[in-house]
């Protein structure tokens, strides 16, 4: 295997762009991912998009964002309809084959022009589910209460969850929802919005952009002093059909972590810290399961997906969360998650460590 | 579709004899409340002003029309906005006999050119009238019909159409994005497609 690490990273996320278009959005983000380690678009040998035209309500609507990439000449370039954590994962394949050294991944989500909780009933199954219209956080609490009723989680750790989210979401910038001050208590007092889920079981939505740069070897030792090395990646898929899981459980998940940590050759219980991408706080309680952690490694420490949910870039945030954590030295080994789909169907595994 | 022994799909009894499911519809919709970009929204509001509005690149001042709030060619923000004339030339064009379906008003043929305005390095979308179709040409020296002023609003659709001046053609050679060489910033203060300065 080729040594790949990502060696610079940028976000933003805020509650709702008004004023400003996917392009403006994502310019600065590309500037300042390239400009951390001195690269010109000129020097990136491949760039991967993600995002979805449900969003933007336009058919093809990558192709104009790459107007903020600066696309002339014309450049190596891709794009996948998913989570930029899954066109990171494509770069990553392309800088193992061996065909660049560089890479720019880059994906965004903006959905406050439209409904989420349509876009992602769209992503059903068109015959059964689809024409239903079921909200996602319906879906979801069919999840959960499942969860509940089995006895595998109780009402208080969702609780827990959120708040240990909330208060890791304080002085992060990109988080849209913090406290230092929420309790277990405050929460089990809401009132559900899909019963057993409570507001603040469900994630913030929000509308952002994540600009990630890889490199190979030698070159992301020069153009960064602690780059942080994907020792394991892999993602994987459970069926489409909600009615043919159990759905208390996340195997595609957990297989992905499997595989990650041992192409790391890292023991779960060696991380740092772990950024998951769960869009509820019951989808966390699986993949806490589901990945085996507990002990010493921090679940969240960025307040994770729970403090904003931006569709299509969260699970690339999870991974430049992460990585972050290693370039900075504040951390030496550390998982990153990506889902899709309902009830955490599709899921990617990043496993990173620094030098 | 019956129940084949050699492992093909096998219907329940309920279900021998009925009719075949053929097709199934599922309407879908989603419902987007978009609200314009900052440069998008200064374009429109300048339209119920009889004025046109480009973005200055500050790479290599090359005006883009309508502005977005970037040089794609090299992902760069602007923010300059400048004013542009109401005149320029036809850089491309067609001429289509065929309706479209629910529009009123305009007749067959109708001729749908790239308008280049004078001082914008790249053209845009604009319906070409005033003279027989036939006559348009890549070059064709055009400036705007407004509609009354007491009719302006904050859209593009105060153009009412395109009509010829009567002033020599741009020579082909420097029509439209020909002229407009995206890949070397240019020095000699031609900021590309105005070929009429």
């Amino acid at each position: 295997m080729r040594e790949v690490a990502v060696v610079a990273t940028a976000l933003h996320q805020v509650p709702a762009l008004t004023d400003t278009t996917e392009v403006q959005l994502m310019v600065p983000l590309l500037n300042a991912a390239r400009e951390a380690v001195g690269l010109t678009q000129a020097d990136i040998g491949f760039t991967c998009s993600g995002s979805s035209d449900f969003l933007a309500g336009q058919a093809f609507s990558f192709v104009q964002t790459l107007d903020a990439v600066g696309a002339f000449p014309p450049i190596s370039e891709s794009h996948v309809e998913m989570d930029g954590a899954f066109a990171l994962y494509e770069a990553w394949v392309k800088l193992q084959i061996g065909e660049v050294d560089t890479a720019l991944v880059f994906s965004y989500g903006k959905s406050s022009p439209g409904s989420l909780r349509d876009v992602l009933a769209l992503q059903l199954d068109p015959y059964f589910l689809a024409p239903l219209w079921p909200p996602a956080e319906a879906i979801a609490a069919l999840q959960a209460r499942l969860l509940l009723e089995v006895g595998i989680v109780g009402a208080e750790e969702l609780a827990e969850i959120a708040v240990r989210s909330q208060r890791n979401a304080v002085g992060n910038p990109n988080a849209v929802r913090s406290s230092r001050e929420v309790t277990v208590a405050d929460l089990m007092a809401e009132a559900p919005i899909a019963d057993p889920l409570r507001p603040s079981d469900l994630a913030a939505e929000s509308d952002g952009g994540c600009a990630v740069v890889l490199a190979a070897g030698d070159r992301a030792r020069e153009l960064c002093d602690r780059p942080a090395w994907i020792r394991g990646i892999d993602h994987r898929i459970d069926a489409h059909g909600l009615g043919t899981r159990d759905l208390t459980l996340a195997p595609s998940a957990a297989l992905a972590a499997s595989l990650a940590c041992t192409a790391a050759g890292l023991e779960v219980d060696s991380l740092d810290l772990a950024e998951l991408h769960s869009p509820t706080t019951s989808q966390e309680a699986i993949l806490v399961r589901a990945f085996g952690l507990g002990g010493s490694t921090e679940v969240n420490p960025s307040g994770g997906a729970l403090a904003g949910n931006t569709l299509m870039a969260a699970g690339l945030m999870r991974i430049a969360e992460a990585a972050g954590r290693i370039i900075d030295g504040r951390a030496d080994r550390a998982l990153a998650h990506a889902t899709s789909g309902p009830c955490l169907q599709q899921n990617l595994v990043c496993v990173m460590a620094g030098d | 579709m019956s129940g084949e022994p050699d492992g093909g799909v096998r219907l329940p009894a309920s279900l021998s004899g009925v009719e075949a499911v053929q097709s199934v519809r599922t309407p879908i919709r989603l419902e987007y409340d978009f609200r314009p970009s900052a440069s998008a929204q200064s374009y429109l509001r300048a339209y119920a002003e009889r004025r046109i509005i480009g973005h200055r690149s500050p790479v290599d001042g090359a005006v883009f029309i309508p502005p977005r709030g970037v040089d794609p060619r090299y992902g760069v923000a602007i923010s300059e906005e400048v004013d542009l004339p109401d005149t320029g030339h036809v850089g491309n064009f067609c001429v289509t006999h065929l309706p479209i379906p629910g529009r009123k008003g305009l007749e067959v043929p109708y001729v749908s050119a790239w308008i280049h305005l004078d001082g914008a390095a790249v053209g845009f979308l604009g319906l070409v009238r005033g003279c027989p179709h036939d006559e348009v040409r890549i070059g064709m020296r055009i400036r705007a019909v407004w509609k009354p002023d007491d009719e302006l609003e904050a859209t593009p659709e105060n153009i009412r159409h395109w009509e010829p001046t009567g002033e020599p053609d741009v020579p082909l050679e420097r029509a439209g994005n020909r002229s407009f060489h995206a890949s070397r910033p240019q020095t000699d203060g031609n900021t590309g497609g105005n070929a009429d300065a």
